[in-house]
Order: C-alpha cells, then sequence, then structure tokens
C-alpha cells in the first residue's frame, strides 16, 4: 500500500481479490426496516481492487446487509499516494456530508514525509476498524530459529542481514524493520533494507537467498508459512494472537517493538462529534453481526477498533513514534 | 503424479468447466481486443461471478480470461497501433506495418497461429514439468533480472536502420529518462514530479503507449494524409480480410513459432519477468538470428517479427502458472490478483498444491489445451470481419482511435490530469515523427528501464555497491556475454567486409 509501484504488491493485491470480491454483493441495497444510518458514500483513495477499496467495500458490505447502513456507495479517487482524494475531501466538505474515506498508516507516514502537505488533523477522525501486524520471516530452511539470533548477527555485522520488503525505502516495510533492530538495541541507520515492488517479488527474492529476512504483514506471512516455504521469526503484537497462537511476539523475545498497520475512516472537517457518534455507534454493532462475521474471515482480518478521539489519540501516538524513528533514520 | 493428472483431466473436461473455458476465451478475447482494458482488470471483475464456484472452476475461468485477453490483445495492436497491454507492444512493430500494407486479415491469421502454438507448447511444458520447474524460478535474483534487461535492449538494433543507429539510442534514452519520473523505489525519493500529486506515480505504460502509437498515429492522419489512388486503396481493401498464408511463409516462421515458445515459457517461469520481456528477448532474438535480407524487413512488416513476440507473450502468459501455483509467488498483477482468489477459495499455492490438490493444479494446466482450441476456432472465422475495420472511411475510423485511446487511459485511473498529458506526449511524438525518429526505442526503453534501474540497484545494495557481481555470478556473466555479442557481432562482420573490400581493392589495384 506504499510506493509508486505497491498497486501490485502482492498484499493489496490479496486484499484485492476479496474487494472484488464483495463487489458484487456490495450494490447499494436498500432496506426497509429503519436503518441507523440512511446512506454512506465510501470515497477511496487508491483505484479498484486495493487495500483501501477492499476495506471500503467489505466493510460497506456489512452494513448494508446487516440493516444497520440504508445504501452505500463508493468512489474511487487515486493519485498522489491518497493525497487527491484527502484534498478533494477537505475542498468540497460541506457537500461530503454523507462521506466517510478509508485510509490507513501511510497517511501518518506520508503527511510526516510532506508527500501531501495535509495530515489526518486537516480531517475528523471517525474510527480504527481493522489492522494487521507487521511480521519478519525466514525462508524455511534458513539458520535463523529465532528474531534475537538475527539480532545477534545483525550486532555483529549489519551487512550480513539484508531485509527484504515489497515496498519502497522509507514506507512501512523498512520502518517497521528498523524499529525492531533499534528496539532490540542495534542501530536502524544500519540496517539494509532492499525494496521491491511488489510483495510477491520480495517474497521471491527471499526464496532466492537474496535476501535474509523478510518484512511484510502478519496475514500475508501467514498465508506463506501455510504453504511450508517460510518461517515467521516474530510479529509486532503485544500478545499473540489466536489465529496463529504458535507465532512468537517480538516482545516475548525481549525485543519491546509493538505496531500495527490500522485501517479506518475519516470524515470530512467540521463533522460534529455527534454525528461521529452516529458512525461509530454504528460500527459498534456492525462487529456483532454475522454478516460483518463473514466479510472478516473471507478477508482475514484482525479486529482493531479505536472509536472517535481514541482513535485520534492512537494517530497522534503513532505519528510520534514513526516521526522520531524517520528523523533518526534521515528520512525526515 | 499420473493420478492427479488423470484427475484433473476429469476435471477439466466436465461439462460446466468446458463451459467456463469456453466464456473465459470468449470473454478474454473481447476485453484483450479493447485497449485500456487489460486482463487486470477483466479478472478483478470476473472474481464476484466466481465466488462460491468450485476452485478449480474459478481458476480455469480466470486462466481462460488472462490468456483470452493476451490472445485477443494482440488485434488492437495490428490494427490501429494500439497496445494496450504491454506484452502486445512488440507485436505492433511489424504487425502494424503489415496491417498498413494490406495484409491485415494475414498478419491476424499468423499472430493467431503463432498465439496457438505458442499456448499450447508451453502447456507441454507445465504438464511435463511444473513442479519440477519450481526451483529455476528461484534461480534468478536481481543481478540475473538486471542482465536481462540489458539483453531486451538489444532489440532496440531492431530500428537502428541504415546511419540510423544513434537516433534509435537516443530515442531510448529518452524512454529510459521518462521511466525515472516518480517516488524512487530504492530510495523513496521523489524524482521529476514538480511537486505535483499527479506525477508521483510516475506515467503510466499505457498512456505512453497510446499516446505515443496511437494517438500520434491517428492525427499523423489528417496531417499527412496519404497520397494514394483510388484503385490502389480499392485493391488493399479487397486484400484486407484475406488470412492466405503461404506454404513457404509457414515454413518460414514455424521454427521461429519454435524457439519462441521455448523463450518465452522460460522467461515467464521467472517471476520477475512476464510476457513483455519475453516478447522483447523473443523479437531481439530472431532478428539476430536472420539473415542480413531477412534483417531489413524487421520493423517494416516481417512476418518473423510479427510471430516471434506472439508467440513468446503467450507461452510467457502460460509459463506464469509456474511460480504461482508451486510457489504462491504472483509475477504480475494479473497472477497477483489470481492468486487473491485462490486463497478465497480455501486452497492454498505452494510446492505442495499438486499432492493435496492434484484437481486444481492439473485441471487447470489441462484447461489450457483446450481453451487455446477454443480461442483459435474463435478468432479464426471473425479475423476476416475484424480486419475489415480498417476499411472504415478514414473520418469515421480515425475520431474512434481517438476516442478508444482517451476512453481507455481515463477510465484506468479516473484522473483527467492523464488525458492533459497524453495529449502533451501525442504532440511531441507527432514531432518525432515528421523529423523520423522512432518511438518505438522509447518505448522499449521507457518498459525495460525502470525493471532495469529497480534491478541494478537492489542488486548493487545486496553486494554492499561492488560491481563484482556482473562478472561473479554465471547466469548475469553468461546474459551478459550474450548481450555483447550480440552487439559486437555486426562489428566484426562490417570490419571483416571492410577488410574483404581492402583488400580485393588492393589486389584490384596490383592486377
Amino acid at each position: 500500500m506504499f510506493g509508486k509501484k505497491s498497486k501490485i504488491s502482492r498484499r493489496f493485491m490479496l486484499s484485492a481479490a476479496a474487494a472484488v470480491i464483495s463487489l458484487g454483493a456490495a450494490l447499494p441495497v436498500s432496506t426497509l426496516s429503519a436503518a441507523e444510518v440512511e446512506q454512506i458514500h465510501f470515497l477511496i483513495p487508491g483505484g479498484a481492487g486495493g487495500g483501501w477499496d477492499g476495506t471500503a467495500r467489505g466493510v460497506g458490505e456489512a452494513l448494508t446487509k446487516s440493516g444497520l447502513l440504508g445504501s452505500a456507495s463508493y468512489e474511487n479517487m487515486s493519485g498522489g499516494g491518497g493525497g487527491k482524494a484527502i484534498a478533494h475531501l477537505i475542498e468540497t466538505a460541506e457537500r461530503q456530508g454523507d462521506t466517510l474515506m478509508v485510509n490507513s498508516t501511510p497517511i501518518v507516514i506520508r503527511s510526516l514525509t510532506k508527500v501531501f502537505p495535509q495530515s489526518f488533523r486537516d480531517l475528523t477522525s471517525v474510527a480504527g476498524v481493522i489492522g494487521d501486524y507487521a511480521a519478519f520471516a525466514v525462508a524455511a530452511d534458513s539458520k535463523y530459529q529465532s528474531f534475537t539470533e538475527v539480532v545477534a548477527d545483525f550486532k555483529a555485522d549489519p551487512n550480513s542481514v539484508k531485509i527484504g520488503g515489497g515496498s519502497t525505502r522509507g514506507s512501512m516495510d523498512h520502518l517497521v524493520a528498523a524499529q525492531a533492530f533499534k528496539a532490540a538495541g542495534g542501530d536502524p541507520n544500519a540496517v539494509k533494507y532492499i525494496a521491491y515492488d511488489a510483495g510477491g517479488k520480495a517474497m521471491a527474492g527471499l526464496l532466492s537467498g537474496e535476501t535474509t529476512i523478510l518484512s511484510t504483514g502478519l496475514s500475508e506471512a501467514l498465508e506463506l508459512e501455510r504453504s511450508g516455504q517460510i518461517r515467521i521469526l516474530g510479529m509486532t503484537g503485544q500478545n499473540r494472537i489466536s489465529d496463529a497462537p504458535d507465532v512468537p511476539t517480538l516482545a516475548e523475545q525481549g525485543i519491546d517493538s509493538v505496531f500495527v498497520n490500522w485501517r479506518g475512516f475519516f470524515a470530512a472537517p467540521g463533522t460534529s462529534p455527534e454525528k461521529v457518534k452516529i458512525y461509530t455507534d454504528m460500527l459498534e454493532k456492525m462487529y456483532e453481526t454475522a454478516d460483518w462475521e463473514t466479510v472478516r474471515s473471507r478477508n482475514g482480518w484482525v479486529e482493531f477498533y479505536r472509536p472517535g478521539t481514541e482513535f485520534t489519540t492512537f494517530l497522534e501516538e503513532q505519528e510520534g513514534i514513526i516521526g522520531n524513528l524517520m528523523k533518526e533514520l534521515g528520512f525526515l | 503424479m499420473l493420478d492427479g493428472i488423470l484427475q484433473g483431466l476429469s476435471t477439466a473436461v466436465s461439462p460446466v468447466n468446458l463451459l467456463m473455458v469456453f466464456v473465459g476465451c470468449f470473454a478474454g478475447t473481447f476485453i484483450g481486443m479493447l485497449p485500456g482494458l487489460g486482463p487486470i482488470s477483466a479478472i478483478a471483475l470476473m472474481i464476484p461471478i466466481t465466488y462460491g464456484f468450485d476452485p478449480s472452476t474459478g481458476m480455469i475461468l480466470m486462466a481462460g480470461v488472462y490468456y483470452g485477453a493476451i490472445f485477443g490483445g494482440s488485434t488492437s495492436s495490428i490494427l490501429i497501433n494500439a497496445p494496450g497491454v504491454a506484452g502486445t507492444v512488440a507485436t505492433s512493430f511489424d504487425g502494424y506495418p503489415l496491417a498498413k500494407q494490406g495484409h491485415a486479415g494475414k498478419a491476424l491469421a499468423i499472430a493467431a497461429y503463432s498465439s496457438f502454438s505458442g499456448g499450447t507448447i508451453a502447456a507441454i511444458f507445465l504438464l511435463i514439468a511444473a513442479p519440477a520447474l519450481a526451483s529455476v524460478s528461484l534461480s534468478f535474483q536481481s543481478a540475473d533480472y538486471f542482465a536481462l534487461m540489458v539483453l531486451g535492449l538489444t532489440a532496440v538494433s531492431a530500428f537502428a536502420g541504415k546511419g540510423k543507429f544513434l537516433i534509435a539510442v537516443l530515442m531510448t534514452l529518452l524512454g529510459l529518462m521518462l521511466s525515472t519520473i516518480g517516488i524512487d523505489e530504492t530510495a523513496g525519493l521523489q524524482r521529476f514530479t514538480f511537486g505535483s500529486l499527479d506525477l508521483m506515480d510516475g506515467i503510466s505504460f499505457l498512456l505512453l503507449a497510446m499516446a505515443t502509437f496511437a494517438l500520434s498515429e491517428a492525427l499523423m492522419v489528417i496531417l499527412k494524409p496519404a497520397a494514394r489512388s483510388k484503385e490502389a486503396e480499392e485493391a488493399t481493401r479487397g486484400k484486407l480480410g484475406s488470412m492466405k498464408v503461404t506454404k513457404d511463409e509457414i515454413k518460414d516462421i514455424a521454427p521461429v513459432v519454435a524457439r519462441s515458445s521455448v523463450l518465452g515459457f522460460f522467461i515467464g517461469v521467472l517471476p520477475g519477468a512476464g510476457a513483455t520481456i519475453a516478447s522483447f528477448l523473443a523479437y531481439g532474438m530472431e532478428r539476430n538470428f536472420a539473415s542480413a535480407k531477412e534483417k531489413l524487413k524487421f520493423g517494416k512488416g516481417s512476418l518473423r517479427g510479427l510471430a516471434a513476440p506472439e508467440t513468446a507473450n503467450n507461452a510467457a502468459c502460460s509459463g506464469s502458472f509456474v511460480p504461482l501455483l508451486t510457489l504462491g509467488i504472483p509475477g504480475s498483477g494479473t497472477t497477483a490478483v489470481m492468486l487473491g482468489a485462490l486463497i478465497s477459495y480455501g486452497v492454498q499455492p505452494g510446492p505442495r498444491l499438486f499432492v493435496e490438490n492434484p484437481a486444481v493444479f492439473w485441471s487447470v494446466i489441462i484447461s489450457m489445451y483446450i481453451g487455446n482450441i477454443i480461442l483459435l476456432v474463435l478468432n479464426l472465422p471473425l479475423i476476416p470481419y475484424i480486419a475489415r475495420l480498417l476499411a472504415l472511411p478514414k473520418q469515421l475510423l480515425t475520431p474512434l482511435i481517438l476516442f478508444f485511446s482517451l476512453v481507455g487511459v481515463y477510465l484506468v485511473s479516473n484522473n483527467t490530469f492523464d488525458i492533459h498529458i497524453m495529449v502533451f506526449v501525442a504532440a511531441i511524438a507527432i514531432f518525432f515523427r515528421l523529423i523520423d525518429f522512432p518511438l518505438a526505442p522509447m518505448l522499449l526503453g521507457f518498459i525495460l528501464g525502470g525493471m532495469m534501474e529497480e534491478n541494478l540497484r537492489r542488486a548493487l545494495n545486496i553486494n554492499n555497491g561492488e560491481l563484482s557481481f556482473l562478472w561473479e555470478r554465471p547466469i548475469t556473466a553468461g546474459i551478459l556475454a550474450i548481450t555483447l555479442l550480440i552487439l559486437l557481432a555486426p562489428l566484426v562482420k562490417n570490419i571483416r567486409d571492410l577488410r574483404n573490400q581492402k583488400a580485393s581493392t588492393a589486389n584490384d589495384g596490383e592486377g
């Protein structure tokens, strides 16, 4: 979901597929029963078939099918790494009363790096909805059995550990790796990050022996581990997750590095707290529905609910952590 | 394994799956014909329909759309010089001149036969060796891909007619420069975006291809109306639909198709390459193999020059199923969408797929044979009618081409900025056409340039900034050696010719 060619990153495409699956079902469905919210227009800052697209259409599907939402419409507006849609939402704010824009961690990173001049502060934060942890994996025949072994080699010779990822330098896969090695007492600047233009190619790079370790999202890593080709050495959750009880956290290996890539929704600037409350109440009820469970399990999503001001606080915290790290790495 | 193949065969020939092969191929052909609507969007649109299908059925349908689109993609390249998919750019090099000379029907027929052969031969390779080829996919590293792109660039020499070598190189460099616009992968920095959000993602291939090929070509018709007599035009019109391919021509093309199938398939197996590189390499290879006389025809309507890339891109398309099915690694955006679909069916691609899910694995491969036959049967009778599109009066055809190329690009990005850029690029392309600078090398440089740079910088990064991988990695060194040979061979020949000439003139002087 980062960088110029991330359009075809594998993670993105996985959700892409999922997105389009939901496309068919997500056409406006009007229910006669009194819905919580009459209609929502989802603004998607990327093309059809992307991760953002999948989230918006998936949530829209669960909401309309369960009757919480009267009807949903979708608009894809790609360009400028999401900046075009953000600018559009701000410029036409008074006409966007029913609009929710989907976004994710990149909005934080890209506003830090000034890809676009705005930040989440220029919008109204509604809620974080789903999240994915970061994961580090090695080829199944690798000598490494734990992340601490990798750290030891990294400290001895940083150049011997080559970290591959399916997005550009300075994007999430890189930053997460730098953060992990820093937390383990290494020099984040010495991290040798090898950028690939798609997750699939980063994976091929790992298996061909070109890179030592792969930095990617946990849900994608789990798919690949299931095929027996890679071993996940650690992930950035606070605790192990029920879907993958065998995957250790970095924290339990003595490395205090927690990170979550969230996806959530924003409304136009100036949206009243009352309206935000209506949206968050609706989302909260959505988590309880069977229709949401269908969408969630189909996409392998992890729930990450942060409503309203809690979401804003979380974003500020994340911005602080990522900002400091990027300063240290010389990106800011 | 034989059990699995039989199981796959019985799955593939079940009525539902046969129907799906047909539907997939049919839809794919038409989607491929329309510039702008590539297999990726087509398959993405298919997924909601296939949801709830049996995994084999869904995959067979999507695979059908994929190779159907590559099959049909040559049509717009040949007829209106509008390669809607990068894999069919090389097809337009000789296909379009053929159509302009009044051989549209023949060109389309040869494209269909070549596509069929490439697809079928590759499907045989898949059946025999798919599981074993997984390791081949992983044998290539960034350094090797870099060398492969360099080798691909030698195809440029095909456009370097007499004394035009420097011009062709110049245009290639322009293409390389254009490919640097946008966020640079390795450093994450913006280059040549001038602070514009719209340029951040770089210029898309489709935009550049449509603007330089289709748009400027159509506009040139207005600027420089061909001074042809009415009778000549009538005569060409009559020939347009003729698909006659002589025995000699088939004899001439057969070895080209055989070589290009093998090459295309192996390039397709590599996750970092694909149909585009395969088609360029095949085109370049055939030109290098050709005799001096045949060489001159390349770029001006050579049947070999048409058959080679058409065979290779279809073979590569089948080859790309090796990393997809056996490793779970998608080599292109299209296969990535299919991977997503497979996973949502609950099928885990990987080294154990053909053991755990033999029906899915083998039925998809077997459906490719059936699909290729269907494509051929479907396309051949249509050719005379499709070819007649060119018989439309210019005042109707030109606006149609303008409409399709502009709308095709706009529909992909939904961004009006792209249309502005397109018109701007087309204007420059017209200028180049007027001063007789070839545009194909520019597109070649643009397509290969981005991948070449990324792979070189990645290799340098991995090797701590040392260039030693260029000669220390056997695959890299091997490919680069071939490149050097190709580049030096004409030079050596020239020198020898020159010497012979000198010797003979010297002898004449003495005698």
